[in-house]
């Protein structure tokens, strides 16, 4: 069996999904015709026709307005923002609207709202952004963002089959970059579960996204001076596997939190503040974060691979963490 | 001249102690041999009798603390000089020396001026992190002790898990493991609990317990015994016998005088185990399990196959009554050679009960109660229980437990011992 990228494993997951389910349907800006704008969609429109592949106005708010209804009335629409910077256009129908539908009525909204988000392709400040916690902040929703081709396939057939509104945050720096075979048949990967990608007793990197990869490398490198990492890829952002991500810090005792997304009111605090709370006994070190600064993200590609964090910080950081 | 009151040493193994309570108020006069305090060690409670008469002028330790042997807890001023009763002041300016427990180098001598120095020194701050701090807590380690290999010599987990493994290797059973340990969920102060320290008899049985259970290989065996014939001689003999001896006749002196003949038949289940080697005790000294209110202890009666019937049934019920009354002395406690516990008292039917280290076996005895029994194809109703012997199976078989058991069944069964 060949092996596919995360971008084409998106595509068969929703592929498979519109196949096996005639409710389910994709809308969004030149999803139709010319196939989306990374080319996800490519080849729906001909074999699903234009009742199922609809091309829509540049207005996020009405894409996910009319997913929502589309949603109430027994679709299972997959909203797509071209970049998920412009997802903020739609932030009232989504965290007014589709996230408390079921707490007051009772209305589940199952609805898929696919954010192409993170930096490091240099597309400057509105096409480099991870609003993630935006969503992660507002109960009633799911936010999942996987990082490998193996949870990019399972984690958007999972979150069309939720009954509930997913915000789905795909990366568009692993779109093509990853490859990977994936096993045959019908399988999805269960939101709400954390995965650990790589064990380790030294020092715990929980991250999510295209982080993971960055802690993969630096794992690499760090084992060969003995100091063995612990990569925990939390996959759902919300609900979050706090039991994972406690096993790990209670097995490590010392814990850096990573993410692309910008500093403050980041995951990392978050996180920070869980881990202070149920397993400050189990600490042997501060809880340290690594992150974007609070900047807008840079254009300029220099200023660029400064503002994004890099193997050689995570280096840095686990290094000081297991000689504290 | 004030006599100072200090912690004694209640036997040769023992380093710290409890005091419980205070026998009397600072002020109040004291007799010598009067019954001052009370304490706790791992082995022994008991009450301690002043060392001279006086009045308490000055309580240094106060109840529920826990020092070393030798420390001085309390002075007895003569009567009539100054039994100022304000020690208060003296508690904090002189704090008794936390008992050379650190070899921290004493300040250059200048004696014409007791800086508080030391103490600083002593409680000085030692870096570590919270999972240090609650190994430490758990494990009972004094981090003052450690050296810190991390960052500004920061005790790191590292540091204390090797300290410990090599507080494992340097005795004899690990205490880790031997330790009772909370699991951490039972540290959530979630929902509503109450927390409360062990008191030193507690942790010293939890302590014991799971060290015996890792120690031994622990099998037991249950036989059924007909006590009919004791149960009578029992009821027939217990009115002369509260006459005579002024004390209740029970059933347990017939149960340490048969166990001590068996137990001369079968040396192996009277012995112990060190290394490789087996230790055949030649003294039969039994144990006794005796609850309390607080806990357990197990007074033993020395030498009993060589006592008499009445011999074995005062020396028993004088230290259930000193056991009771918390006045047993260590050597009460110290060399048995095998023990009995008897839950039947209880209830219970039979038990499984855990070997008291560093002895084989333990004898563990079911509520008697009449049953119908088949004698020579006839139904009868006849006194029985349980016996059940929990043995290492390190040192001794299944066929010799068993016989060990026939042994004292047929002794029991057939017991033709005069009482008097």
């Amino acid at each position: 069996m060949a092996a596919v990228t995360y971008l084409e494993a998106i595509r068969q997951g929703i592929w498979e999904e519109m196949e096996r389910d005639s409710s389910v349907f994709v809308l969004g800006e030149d999803v139709g015709i010319y196939g989306g704008a990374f080319k996800l969609t490519e080849g729906m429109l001909e074999r699903f026709g234009e009742d199922r592949v609809v091309d829509t106005p540049i207005s996020e708010s009405a894409i996910v307005g009319a997913a929502i209804g589309a949603a109430l009335m027994g679709m299972r629409p997959i909203a797509e923002m071209q970049f998920a910077d412009f997802i903020s256009c739609a932030f009232d129908q989504i965290t007014n609207f589709a996230a408390k539908c079921r707490y007051r009525w009772g209305a589940g909204v199952p609805m898929v709202i696919r954010g192409p988000s993170g930096g490091g392709i240099h597309g400057g400040p509105y096409h480099s952004q991870n609003p993630e916690m935006h969503y992660v902040h507002t109960p009633g929703l799911k936010v999942v963002a996987p990082s490998t081709v193996y949870d990019a396939k399972g984690l958007i057939k999972a979150a069309i089959r939720d009954e509930d509104p997913v915000v789905y945050f795909e990366h568009k720096f692993l779109y093509r970059r990853l490859k990977e075979e994936l096993p045959d048949g019908d399988w999805t990967v269960p939101i709400g579960k954390a995965d650990i990608k790589r064990a380790g007793s030294d020092v715990s990197v929980i991250t999510y996204g295209a982080m993971v990869h960055l802690a993969l490398e630096a794992a690499a490198t760090l084992a060969n001076d003995g100091i063995e990492l612990e990569v925990v890829d939390l996959r759902t952002l919300l609900p979050l596997d706090k039991e994972r991500i406690l096993d790990s810090v209670k097995k490590t005792n010392k814990v850096i939190l990573l993410h692309e997304d910008v500093r403050t009111g980041g995951m990392a605090g978050e996180l920070a503040a869980i881990i202070a709370e149920e397993a400050f006994e189990y600490l042997d070190g501060p809880i340290m974060r690594i992150t974007a600064p609070d900047t807008p993200v840079p254009y300029s590609p220099p200023l660029e691979e400064f503002f994004l964090p890099k193997t050689s910080d995570i280096i840095r950081v686990a290094r000081q963490l297991a000689a504290y | 001249m004030p006599s100072n009151v200090i912690m004694p040493q209640m036997g040769e193994s023992i380093f710290e102690g409890t005091l419980t309570k205070w026998l009397k108020k600072v002020g109040e006069p004291v007799k010598r041999d009067e019954p001052l305090f009370e304490i706790s060690t791992d082995k022994v409670d008991s009450e301690i009798p002043a060392p001279a008469s006086g009045v308490l002028s000055e309580i240094r330790v106060n109840e529920g603390e826990t020092v070393q042997i030798n420390t001085v807890v309390g002075v007895i001023s003569e009567e009539g000089t100054a039994a100022s009763p304000a020690p208060a002041k003296a508690i904090i300016k002189e704090p008794s020396k936390p008992q050379a427990a650190q070899p921290v180098p004493e300040q250059p001598a200048e004696e014409s001026e007791p800086e508080p120095e030391p103490l600083a020194a002593a409680s000085r701050s030692v870096r570590s992190s919270p999972l240090v701090k609650r190994i430490a807590r758990e494990e009972d380690v004094d981090l003052a002790h450690l050296e810190g290999t991390g960052l500004g010599g920061r005790i790191t987990k590292k540091d204390i898990l090797s300290h410990l493994s090599g507080r494992q290797s340097a005795e004899a059973p690990p205490p880790d493991s031997a330790r009772p340990q909370g699991s951490s969920s039972d540290r959530s102060l979630a929902g509503s609990s109450e927390v409360v320290p062990m008191t030193a008899m507690r942790k010293s049985i939890a302590e014991h317990m799971l060290a015996s259970r890792r120690i031994s290989a622990h099998v037991t065996t249950v036989f059924e015994v007909d006590l009919t014939r004791i149960v009578n001689i029992k009821s027939q003999h217990a009115q002369e016998f509260l006459e005579r001896e002024g004390g209740k006749l029970s059933y347990m002196p017939f149960f340490i005088k048969t166990v001590a003949g068996a137990l001369k038949e079968f040396p192996v289940v009277n012995a112990s185990i060190s290394g490789t080697d087996i230790v055949y005790k030649k003294d039969v000294n039994i144990g006794v399990a005796v609850a309390l209110d607080w806990g357990l202890i197990v007074p033993v009666v020395k030498n009993a196959d060589e006592k008499s019937f009445l011999g074995i049934a005062k020396a028993a019920s004088s230290l259930a009554e000193r056991a009771r009354q918390k006045k047993l002395a260590p050597e009460d406690v110290q060399g048995g050679t095998f023990t009995i516990t008897n839950p039947g008292v209880f209830g219970s039917l039979f038990g499984s009960p855990i070997i008291n280290q560093p002895q084989v076996a333990i004898l563990c005895i079911g509520a008697i109660t009449k049953r119908p029994v088949v004698i020579n194809d006839a139904i009868a109703i006849r006194s029985m229980a349980y016996l059940t012997l929990t043995f290492d199976h390190r040192l001794i078989d299944g066929a010799v437990a068993d016989h060990f058991m026939s042994s004292l069944k047929k002794k029991l069964e057939q017991w033709d011992e005069p009482l008097f």
